[in-house]
């Protein structure tokens, strides 16, 4: 069963001339985490927002929990939980008096109400500041309590919006098990998020975004293949390059790539740890000492760099620190 | 439950919100009240004693409904300034995916502005009385003014409501509505009389809202209106009725206004 399912969404701001959505369709089997990736203004919130019931498309039809989206919202809502990008909790009230405004619009009783705001609190380890201000929680802190205001009617589809941007990497490491936990219960997860690292973690499958479309969906592994199998990169002086080249064009079948700037050679290989040391062999008895040497599996970076062209997060990003393959882009923000 | 019992529900959880907000931070309560006591003492002792008004009583009987009207006016800017604020915090997202009635967040929200009315006005009464005013219509006149002063500032909200979710930030409703309000309450018969405007400025005096209600409620008061009153026109002989139309035409036009446009609104 499908517990999510959007097809061919177009939504078009500024008279048409910008295209948030353009014939975007995915879907999200039950019980399953859908990871929805791509750059800022891919339009991720877009889908979230047209899905959550927030935003009308210009056209095409989405489903929830079997619920026709446009035509029954009011039956979506009672069956979804959405936790956005931004806390949106009053800041002014506590974590309690936010759980129980949330309980009461829900209709549940007083007394579930607070029942329901005492174990999610615990849930999400903020009892001991329950009664405290949300002004004064850290940004982790206001994101768990943001996510447990969505949880009260123990939705069976969650919808997260970029659940840890802007999170510090603790932050996130407490999410990340937060929303683990979630996952294990059972709950169906449509997440976004701008981090490739974050989609290869919490996300059965990954859908990557770009201009409003899905460009490419599969598992993190599948993806990766798509970019090709493992790769043999070797880094060496720049007197040694021609050299180097000929002697990976012997342990690859496949293009050799070489950048001169990086003094770096690299070749898709089919044999993995064996080509590496024919290729480390050749190269000593031709007395090169390679400064780097290694095999590399794609990241989901090179992923997103093969199949759209640019780099996901800032499109002004150099591409050197891109093709120099992992990165830190996780703490970028 | 039925539908409507529900929505008023809804309305009712939010208004408690804002009044669970004044007590979780009592200096919100506190300028609230501040600011208007203030504009009180200032008006009395700074022009109280140069405006000659041939009211028994002297000024502060003419200055206490104008400042009254002006505060419940200025509703319209805490309405919009609260709702831009939701806006920009994504609250407002959050109460639309809720599954609750479509209106109980625009309802709820200018309820407890209109709830935190009464207490300013209460305030301002008795800071009023203080310095010398004296309303001289008896009890239930007295009644019908404040009654009329809140009802104003309900409507007044809505307009708030409108501003708020349009600007969608904070700082920025917080400036349309100063801009908008302050020369409606001084482009009026409020502080002093009209007849020493330009004609055109008169005229526009005249009809503005802020001059009926302060018109009407001097009458409701017990005063006569000095002020206005340049060209025995409809709004200046008839302030009461004129106040009336003014106060069901800003509901007619923007509780639905505000309400499409909560609907259709997104952060």
């Amino acid at each position: 069963m499908k517990a999510v399912i959007a097809e061919n969404l177009i939504k078009t701001y500024d008279k048409g001339r910008v295209r948030a959505l353009d014939g975007l369709s995915l879907d999200v089997e039950e019980g399953t985490v859908l990871g929805v990736l791509g750059p800022n203004g891919a339009g991720k919130t877009t889908t979230v927002r047209v899905l959550t019931t927030l935003l009308k498309p210009d056209s095409g039809a989405a489903q929830v929990a079997g619920i026709n989206v446009l035509k029954d919202p009011d039956e979506v809502r009672k069956v979804i939980g959405l936790s956005g990008q931004y806390a949106a909790v009053d800041e002014t009230l506590t974590g309690w008096d936010n759980l129980i405004m949330f309980g009461r619009l829900y209709h549940l009783s007083g007394k579930q109400a607070a029942q329901r705001a005492t174990d999610l609190l615990e849930q999400f380890l903020l009892t001991d500041r329950a009664k405290s201000p949300i002004r004064t929680y850290s940004g982790g802190m206001r994101r768990r309590l943001d996510l447990a205001a969505s949880l009260i009617v123990k939705p069976k589809i969650l919808f997260l919006d970029e659940p840890t941007t802007g999170l510090d990497p603790r932050g996130r490491q407490d999410m990340w098990g937060v929303i683990d936990e979630l996952v294990k219960s059972g709950v169906t997860l449509l997440l976004t998020t701008q981090y490739l690292e974050e989609a290869d973690h919490l996300a059965d499958e990954i859908a990557v975004i770009d201009h409003g479309k899905v460009i490419a969906r599969g598992t993190s592994d599948y993806l990766k293949r798509q970019v090709g199998g493992e790769k043999l990169e070797i880094v060496v002086e720049l007197k040694d390059l021609a050299a180097t080249k000929e002697i990976v064009a012997k342990v690859s079948a496949s293009a050799v790539a070489v950048d001169e700037g990086m003094r770096q050679i690299s070749a898709p290989v089919t044999t993995g740890s064996k080509a590496l040391i024919e290729a480390a062999r050749m190269l000593d008895d031709q007395g090169i000492h390679p400064l780097d040497i290694g095999l590399k599996r794609p990241s989901l970076d090179d992923v997103f760099l093969s199949l759209t062209g640019h780099v996901a997060e800032d499109e002004q990003s150099d591409a050197l620190q891109t093709a120099g393959g992992k990165g830190k882009r996780g703490e970028k923000r | 439950m039925s539908k409507l019992s529900n929505s008023v529900s809804d309305a009712l959880i939010i208004t408690k919100r804002q009044i669970l907000q004044l007590t979780r931070v009592p200096e919100l309560l506190i300028f609230s009240t501040i600011q208007p006591v203030m504009f009180v003492l200032l008006f009395r002792y700074v022009f109280g004693g140069s405006i000659e008004t041939g009211q028994p009583g002297g000024y502060v009987q003419l200055l206490m409904p104008g400042i009254f009207v002006q505060t419940v006016a200025f509703t319209l800017a805490g309405t919009s300034v609260g709702l831009a604020s939701d806006m920009q915090k994504g609250l407002i997202d959050r109460f639309r995916s809720l599954p609750i009635s479509r209106s109980a967040v625009v309802f709820g929200r200018t309820l407890g502005d209109a709830a935190l009315n009464v207490l300013v006005l209460l305030v301002m009464g008795i800071a009023g009385y203080l310095v010398g005013w004296r309303p001289t219509s008896g009890i239930f006149m007295i009644f019908l003014g404040f009654l009329f002063l809140f009802v104003f500032g309900y409507a007044m909200s809505w307009i708030g409501v409108l501003i708020g979710l349009s600007v969608k930030e904070e700082r920025v409703a917080q400036n349309v509505t100063f801009i908008a309000v302050f020369p409606l309450t001084f482009l009026s018969n409020a502080f002093a009389p009209t007849t020493g405007m330009p004609r055109f400025l008169q005229y526009f005096a005249e009809w503005n809202p802020v001059s009926t209600m302060v018109a009407a409620c001097r009458q409701l008061f017990g005063l006569k209106n000095e002020f206005g009153a340049t060209a025995g026109s409809f709004p200046s002989e008839n302030p009461l009725e004129m106040s009336i139309i003014y106060i069901v035409l800003l509901m007619a036009v923007f509780i639905p206004l505000s309400i499409r446009k909560y609907n259709n609104t997104s952060k």
